[in-house]
């Protein structure tokens, strides 16, 4: 039921990750409340929305930073839930971490060829210094970054540079499964590009899959291949990435992307955004019923009283009460305002 | 694509390395130099009081006692058994160093990995801390008078017995630092590749919270001279003849009027060394702030 | 210098005109020059634009108009606020001004708010503190701001504490506050980068309203260039402490001049581009942090089409040679006109 299918799942494929009814309550608040989702090999999804969705907390799930309430969370097929860190350093199928925040993600006090070559030193495999110090300068290559600097601090890099450092770090240990938790939000946006483009190239000549978590709507248009978008703890709809933005069927995904500034004066002229109340409810109080339902312009009585299920639209799932299968039938904006496929 | 040209401009301005700032900081600092001065000096004259003290420290003079400062040969006068209180200043100093180092030592090597242990694990963390905060309500003379009457009254005594008190201190900081640390996304990294909580408590929170254990430890080496003092003053730290700061104090009481100077002198060596000490380590923690535009 | 954009000062219509502002840094590392030359106006009830990356000097120039840089910073140049000269101004008379004739919002609410206080009470020690209001009549005064800046069910809010409301609500609160005694021009510093795009939404519609119903003059600071889009009447372009492109909106995104200008709006992602078929472009290196401005263009080390001249003198920001007169000015010796590229190949 809950458990998407994806539309570029192939036969027989084990899936990169898949979660189920994942929750994750931090005494009362439900910052995960059932989450489900299959991320297939070789795909990225993204993992859309605000601040309080849940969707950092998602991703520190899926790495174990978080031990979860309930669910389950499985990597290669195999349940990484209940191994000991042990274990999970010796597992074949290993995911990696990339994080906002570059300066952060890397220890000041160590040169930056000991921060890429530190994953290898927690595998099954015992390499030389001198095989540890030749991936380092392949991957810092990789990422486009010259060998020399793997003899510098962090604090001597630029902000693109570090998160590129994070990046070799992340690849070092081939993963099979890449969380990226908002990589480009800290940066410039001509720096950003480049960490966008350089993410997408790896990504396609590799072929490891990728859970990017981001608010950054354009972010998200430019590389998924399927998007998923939270609301309070829950996904309201996951869909194909050109679906999703040309026809976006749950309201709380229409009202987010007609917010999301376009730089483009014109069509910021024609477009209307729905403007949302900006009382959010919170997390550890969540509405009964839809939890969208004291923000959207739709509701109506069952919203407030009955969870909506995800429905099938083309493509995908979406939560509403209001949703049809063909995805209609819960437009905030005219038709004319939309982009039809 | 990284390497067009303004990024050495940049660089230059920026950061010249962290060792170099801090360095650098703190010799635009006059009162941090005047304070290094002051230390090296204490330090030299610790270690070189065999050959540089111009007496013994415990060569009694019967003939000469009570020379005032400025008597031939006694820059500093002499004591009521005639000996120079020059020398015994510089004896005394290479005691009250002693003690304060063997102190901090103590409470370093006692307190940063329980400090660590504390503030990485939750559950070790409410019973050291509970722990500490009975150790921080005991009293520290009471501590020492017990050690003192049963080990008896020694120079190593009294460090063991202030590194001890010192304990509480050195580990709230480190815990609340490794509090600080553990929640960085460098050591999220490690933990997510798999490393093992000593790898992160040694390669990742140690070293970065290392300035801080810096800091605290010139703050407790003035707490230290102090408490060596106060401990010889009232006979349960270094034992008369051995020289010490204030068990100098501590004879000289007797013939304050008289003698004003053997008391004077060992006071003056005292606040010297533990106001230089503090300055050094105010100026420390400002060089080392990474905020400070300086 | 740069002089076509500075009319005589007796031109009334603009209400914040700025000239030859340069500021500069004493920092560790040496002299740091942060701003340039900047020659900018706001005209009344217009939004201006400043765009630009980190580092581009764009909010330092905006708190130099105030008296708000540390005393490590160096100020030169003019601006005139309504015809008073604000660079140089006493404290106290800036301490006037500021609230009354210019005021202030910054991307955290917070650093703005009394956590203690009341959001009624702070509001109306506003005008409290300028317009000698009664308590009772500042109060009422706070909840008609408190309506006007769209915050619901104000009557009931207006006792409520800061840590109390979202974040959406804490800016509304601010902007309400700044607003309260209609100051002139609002300087809006990234006022809506920390918070959700829903709820950035709603806050522009505000800044919006304002500019439409009291006629405010806003200058808005922000490094995305959506909410530029959305909200500007007028773009400047900031780059290493000089305005490198002043524009108005449309122009600026049809048909970019300046090199830099067009190398963020191809770095930015955009609806129907994707990386399967699409590529961002990049812009190489870094924003050069300068000890004082060379007779150069600062952005020639990443400009692909630099060439001599760009490196040996500074471009003046004038208009293209087809309109000399126009609104549309860049600083940039090969500048990118739309439809041909002229100089770009050959060097």
């Amino acid at each position: 039921m809950t458990a998407v299918r994806s539309t570029q799942g192939s036969s027989g494929d084990v899936p990169a990750l898949e979660v189920e009814d994942l929750k994750m309550h931090f005494g009362p608040v439900r910052a995960v409340d059932g989450f489900s989702l299959t991320l297939p090999q070789g795909q990225l999804t993204a993992l859309v929305g605000e601040s309080g969705s849940g969707k950092t907390t998602v991703g520190r799930c899926v790495v174990r930073l978080l031990e979860p309430t309930s669910g389950s969370v499985k990597v290669g097929g195999v349940d990484m839930t209940h191994l000991s860190r042990r274990q999970v350093r010796h597992h074949d199928a290993r995911v990696s971490m990339v994080f906002q925040d570059p300066a952060g993600s890397l220890n000041p006090r160590m040169l930056v060829g000991d921060i890429i070559a530190e994953p290898l030193r927690m595998g099954r495999e015992r390499l030389s210094a001198s095989r540890r110090s030749a991936r380092v300068t392949a991957e810092l290559g990789r990422v486009g970054l010259g060998a020399e600097v793997a003899y510098r601090y962090a604090h001597e890099l630029s902000g693109g540079q570090r998160q590129r450092v994070s990046i070799a770090r992340a690849l070092i240990s081939s993963p099979s499964l890449l969380i990226a938790d908002e990589p480009t939000s800290a940066l410039d946006v001509s720096v950003q590009a480049s960490v966008l483009n350089l993410l997408a190239d790896l990504q396609r000549d590799i072929g490891f899959a990728c859970l990017f978590i981001t608010h950054d709507l354009s972010a998200v248009e430019y590389l998924a291949d399927e998007v998923a978008v939270m609301y309070l703890g829950q996904i309201v709809e996951m869909r194909p990435r050109e679906q999703i933005f040309a026809a976006p069927a749950h309201p709380y995904t229409q009202a987010l992307l007609a917010a999301a500034p376009v730089a483009d004066p014109a069509v910021q002229k024609r477009r209307d955004p729905v403007i949302l109340g900006d009382d959010l409810p919170s997390p550890s109080d969540p509405p009964s019923g839809c939890r969208f339902h004291t923000r959207c312009p739709l509701a109506f009585d069952l919203c407030t009283t009955q969870i909506p299920e995800l429905r099938t639209v083309p493509g995908g799932v979406a939560a509403c009460h209001l949703v049809q299968p063909d995805g209609t039938g819960s437009e905030l904006l005219g038709g004319s305002e939309r982009r039809h496929i | 694509m990284t390497t067009a040209i303004p990024v050495a401009a940049a660089t230059t301005l920026r950061t010249r390395g962290r060792r170099a700032r801090i360095i650098r900081r703190l010799g635009r600092n006059p009162l941090a130099l005047i304070s290094i001065t002051v230390l090296l000096i204490a330090v030299l004259v610790a270690v070189s009081a065999n050959w540089v003290a111009p007496d013994s420290a415990s060569a009694t003079d019967l003939a000469h006692t009570f020379s005032p400062p400025g008597t031939a040969g006694h820059l500093l006068g002499t004591d009521d058994l005639g000996r120079d209180i020059l020398s015994r200043i510089m004896f005394g100093v290479r005691a009250s160093l002693e003690v304060a180092f063997l102190a901090v030592l103590t409470s370093l090597v006692i307190g940063v990995p329980l400090g660590l242990i504390a503030g990485y694990y939750r559950g070790a963390d409410s019973v050291i801390s509970r722990i500490a905060d009975v150790l921080l309500s005991f009293p520290f003379l009471i501590l020492a008078v017990g050690l003192a009457a049963i080990r008896g009254a020694s120079l190593s005594n009294a460090a063991v017995a202030i590194g001890i008190a010192q304990i509480p201190g050195v580990l709230r900081l480190v815990r609340s630092d490794t509090l600080r640390l553990k929640s960085l996304d460098y050591v999220a990294a490690a933990l997510v590749d798999g490393a093992s909580d000593r790898w992160v408590l040694l390669r990742h929170i140690l070293p970065n919270a290392t300035s801080v254990i810096l800091v605290q430890a010139t703050v407790a080496l003035p707490a230290a001279i102090l408490g060596e003092a106060v401990l010889s003053f009232l006979g349960l730290g270094i034992q008369p003849p051995q020289p010490s700061l204030g068990t100098m104090l501590s004879a000289a009481q007797e013939f304050a009027a008289r003698a004003p100077w053997a008391a004077v002198f060992p006071g003056v060596a005292i606040m010297l060394l533990a106001l230089a000490f503090n300055i050094f380590g105010d100026s420390l923690r400002d060089a080392l702030d990474p905020k400070g535009s300086r | 210098m740069t002089t076509t954009t500075s009319p005589p000062v007796t031109d009334t219509s603009h209400v914040l005109e700025v000239a030859d502002l340069s500021v500069s840094f004493r920092t560790e590392g040496g002299t740091v020059s942060a701003v340039d030359k900047v020659d900018l106006r706001l005209d009344a009830g217009e939004i201006v634009g400043i765009v630009g990356e980190s580092g581009c000097g764009k909010s330092v120039m905006a708190m130099a108009l105030a008296g708000l840089l540390p005393a490590s910073a160096h100020v030169t140049g003019s601006a005139r606020l309504d015809g008073s000269e604000l660079l140089g101004a006493k404290e106290s008379t800036l301490r006037r001004i500021r609230g009354r004739d210019i005021a202030y919002i910054f991307q955290e609410p917070m650093t703005s708010l009394n956590p203690v206080l009341t959001v009624g009470r702070q509001i109306g020690e506003v005008l409290q503190a300028h317009e000698q209001l009664s308590r009772a009549r500042a109060r009422t005064r706070a909840i008609e701001l408190m309506n006007l800046v769209g915050i619901p069910s104000a009557h009931e809010r207006v006792d409520t504490y800061p840590h109390q409301m979202s974040g959406g609500l804490r800016q509304r609160v601010v902007i309400a506050m700044a607003v309260a005694c209609g100051p002139k021009v609002l300087v809006a510093d990234e006022p809506t980068t920390a918070l959700d795009v829903t709820v950035q939404a709603g806050i522009l519609n505000v800044l919006r309203d304002l500019r439409n119903g009291l006629g405010t003059s806003i200058l808005f600071i922000t490094h995305d260039l959506g909410v530029i889009a959305d909200i500007a009447d007028r773009v400047v372009v900031m780059y290493a402490g000089r305005v490198v492109e002043s524009a108005p909106v449309q122009d600026l995104f049809d048909d970019p001049r300046h090199r830099y200008t067009a190398g963020l709006l191809q770095a930015s992602p955009k609806p129907d581009r994707y990386a399967g078929s699409d590529r961002l472009q990049e812009i190489p290196g870094l924003v050069p942090v300068l000890s004082t401005h060379p007779d150069a263009c600062t952005f020639a080390d990443r400009c692909a089409n630099a060439s001599a001249q760009c490196r040996t003198s500074e471009p003046p920001l004038v208009g293209y040679a087809g309109e000399p007169q126009g609104d549309h000015l860049a600083a940039c010796w090969h500048p990118n006109i739309s439809g041909h590229e002229e100089n770009a190949e050959e060097r």
